[in-house]
């Protein structure tokens, strides 16, 4: 177990600078004036271009660049974006805001995704199972900037059951309420057919077989023998979906105007601010490396038959 | 009734009428699929007695296992149903019983093995908790003293090491164990009735016949009715008292096993019996029955086995043979059966 953990944080190292260096490059690689639009609605003058040059290393070769870059990441620093704060600092105000927002999601998605799979599981053909799969083939379908500004417009707008947007940058969770669901929905399809899908195959296995003939009953062949082997893919799918939406939602966090990573990135990108760019998406793909080890080990835990000596 | 032997827990709440156990009465299972109804049992009888050995046997679709799972109450149902027939357990019907009063016999009274137990298992549980779930589901016992029982059975059924590897999971053990992990769980209750589908069909040959060696020493030893399904002949002769072959979901002939071996009462059972590899015929070809079951759904009119049977005459391919006594304590479905057991 110890040595497992060991070798696969030995193996995130490729991927972090795997990863680093591709977002690396496809930020130096964006066209146009880096120090462009900085200074308002005047050139900047050729001291501050000199000095944002220096800061940025941005007179060096790409592989120089990213070599100063990946030093400074080992020794913890993020970088500094053109306004001269930390991104680490950035991103302390805003991880908080996405994590409440992600944990909400995901208790959304687990919660009633699991729910609707047991029940569509268990009466497979009845008319829940299909309500189910047709309302889960439209969610599935629906791309999520549809669902979250009609859900915005009508839930927020018109009917005013929610708020429209965030305005605090400590939101409360009612006003993440929304946001939530509409993260959560098309997770929340894959949940529920996931569920089914395993749930029904389980039902129809030897070892509830054997469950009945033991002379349990039906509530424990199903409920125990067949859910407890029903459960194993679906936690290790919520799992991984936490450490997606932990980096944030860019669209849903934009409609909603919420101040999490998402709506960093998206702004980052938007001004050219490379810097938070790259410091914020390192950032992330660490915490995913990081959950996804974390529901490796979860899996282990929950399935026997999986070992990780 | 029950013998009192270290694992034994408790009696059973039914008793036999005359020494019979069970008793499958003129019994019907059909499926009814989207392609048209296929009858995998055609009116089946036979008894169970109190220590007794039955073999059912007979090919892939032959109905065999059909009618252990129709006893058990574990068809999936639907596709299948029971048009008509009784499985009286003990005097009671079960097929007429609430089910709440059936799952209950589930375990204490009538209980099942399977032909794959690492599939048979489930393998997210460890072995011991498996066995000890009859303790505590069907006696309400506590958790310790439910794990404690089924370290006594693992013992039973020797499990070397037992106590160490109560908490092992299914894919920890190999198959004979595994076998013997599902006998124990079968045997938990002190059943009065086993029923043994294929049990070692997915084993090698030296591991087969201790299985077989323990099935037949726990029999003797608990006087339970054993049923035994199985299409192998080498493992019916040494732990069954009577022998039930099946033909197309019928009976086609039943018969003391001694009497069966020396002179079989059907075409189908000589054919079996032939297509046994012999080692003083090496080299030669093996005799098999030529052609295949017939389909289902559409069973030929007359002897359902006249397509393949070198005996067949008109009359085969137009009368039905019934289940007749054609010798002492031997039935047999064949209009020739006489002409069959002479020869």
């Amino acid at each position: 177990m110890g040595t497992y953990i060991v070798r696969r944080i030995l193996q995130m190292i490729p991927v972090i600078l795997g990863a680093t260096f591709l977002i690396f490059a496809m930020v130096f690689a964006l066209p146009g004036d880096p120090v462009a639009g900085k200074c308002g609605e005047r050139p900047c003058s050729a001291a501050y271009r000199a000095a944002f040059i220096e800061k940025y290393n941005l007179d060096d070769p790409l592989p120089i660049q990213y070599g100063k870059y990946v030093v400074n990441l080992a020794k913890g620093d993020l970088g500094t974006t053109a306004s001269d704060t930390p991104v680490a600092d950035q991103l302390k105000l805003r991880v908080p805001v996405t994590g409440k927002l992600a944990l909400m999601a995901v208790a959304f998605e687990a919660l009633v995704g699991i729910l609707a799979g047991v029940l569509t599981g268990i009466r497979k053909g009845g008319f829940l199972d299909n309500l189910v799969l047709v309302s889960t083939l439209v969610l599935i379908s629906i791309p999520i900037f549809v669902i979250g500004n009609v859900a915005q417009l009508y839930l927020g707008v018109k009917f005013g059951l929610f708020p429209v947007t965030v305005t605090s940058s400590n939101p409360t969770f009612y006003e993440l309420l929304l946001p939530a669901l509409v993260l959560g929905s098309l997770s929340v399809a894959y949940v529920a057919r996931l569920m089914r899908t395993n749930l029904v195959e389980n039902l129809r296995s030897d070892y509830v077989r054997t469950a009945i003939s033991k002379g349990l009953t039906k509530r424990r062949a199903y409920g125990l023998h067949a859910l407890r082997n029903s459960l194993i893919p679906v936690v290790t799918f919520i799992g991984f979906d936490f450490g997606a939406l932990l980096g944030g939602a860019v669209v849903t966090e934009g409609i909603f105007n919420i101040p999490g990573v998402g709506g960093y990135i998206f702004r980052a990108i938007r001004v050219r601010d490379g810097a938070s760019v790259v410091g914020s998406v390192t950032f992330l793909v660490i915490v995913y490396l990081v959950v996804n080890l974390l529901v490796d080990l979860l899996y282990g835990l929950l399935d026997p038959r999986i070992s990780h000596d | 009734m029950s013998t009192a032997t270290d694992t034994t827990t408790s009696g059973h709440t039914y008793t036999p009428k005359d020494g019979v156990l069970l008793e499958v009465d003129d019994l019907f299972v059909e499926f009814h699929t989207r392609d048209g109804v296929a009858t995998a049992i055609n009116g089946v009888s036979f008894e169970l007695r109190q220590g007794e050995s039955l073999a059912i046997l007979g090919e892939s679709g032959s109905g065999k296992s059909v009618t252990a799972q129709a006893i058990m109450g574990i068809l999936d149902m639907p596709p299948a149903v029971i048009p008509q027939g009784h499985i009286r357990y003990c005097g009671e019907d079960l097929l007429t019983m609430p089910e709440e009063q059936r799952r209950k016999t589930r375990g204490p009274e009538i209980s099942m093995i399977f032909q794959d137990a690492l599939s048979s298992l489930n393998p997210v549980f460890p072995v011991g908790w498996q066995i000890a779930e009859m303790f505590r589901v069907h006696r309400g016992m506590n958790k310790s003293d439910a794990l404690e029982q089924a370290v006594r059975l693992m013992e039973r059924v020797q499990i070397p090491a037992a106590r160490d590897r109560v908490k092992a999971y299914p894919h920890q053990f190999s198959g004979g164990m595994r076998q013997r992990i599902m006998i124990a769980m079968a045997i938990a209750l002190d059943p009065a009735v086993l029923i043994a589908d294929e049990p070692t069909t997915a084993l090698d040959v030296t591991v087969q016949a201790q299985i077989m060696a323990l099935l037949e020493e726990l029999q003797e030893e608990r006087q339970m009715g054993l049923i035994l399904i199985t299409h192998d002949l080498g493992v019916v002769a040494d732990v069954a008292d009577r022998i039930a072959v099946m033909y197309s979901g019928r009976l086609v002939e039943k018969a003391e096993v001694l009497d069966l071996y020396a002179s079989p009462g059907h075409p189908y059972t000589r054919g079996l019996l032939e297509s046994i590899p012999r080692l003083d015929q090496k080299g030669q070809t093996l005799a098999a029955i030529g052609g295949l079951p017939p389909n289902l759904m559409n069973i030929p009119p007359g002897c359902p086995f006249n397509p393949r049977c070198r005996m067949a005459q008109d009359i085969c391919r137009t009368d039905r043979p019934a289940l007749r006594e054609v010798a002492p304590g031997r039935l047999s479905a064949c209009h020739f059966a006489e002409e069959v057991i002479d020869a």
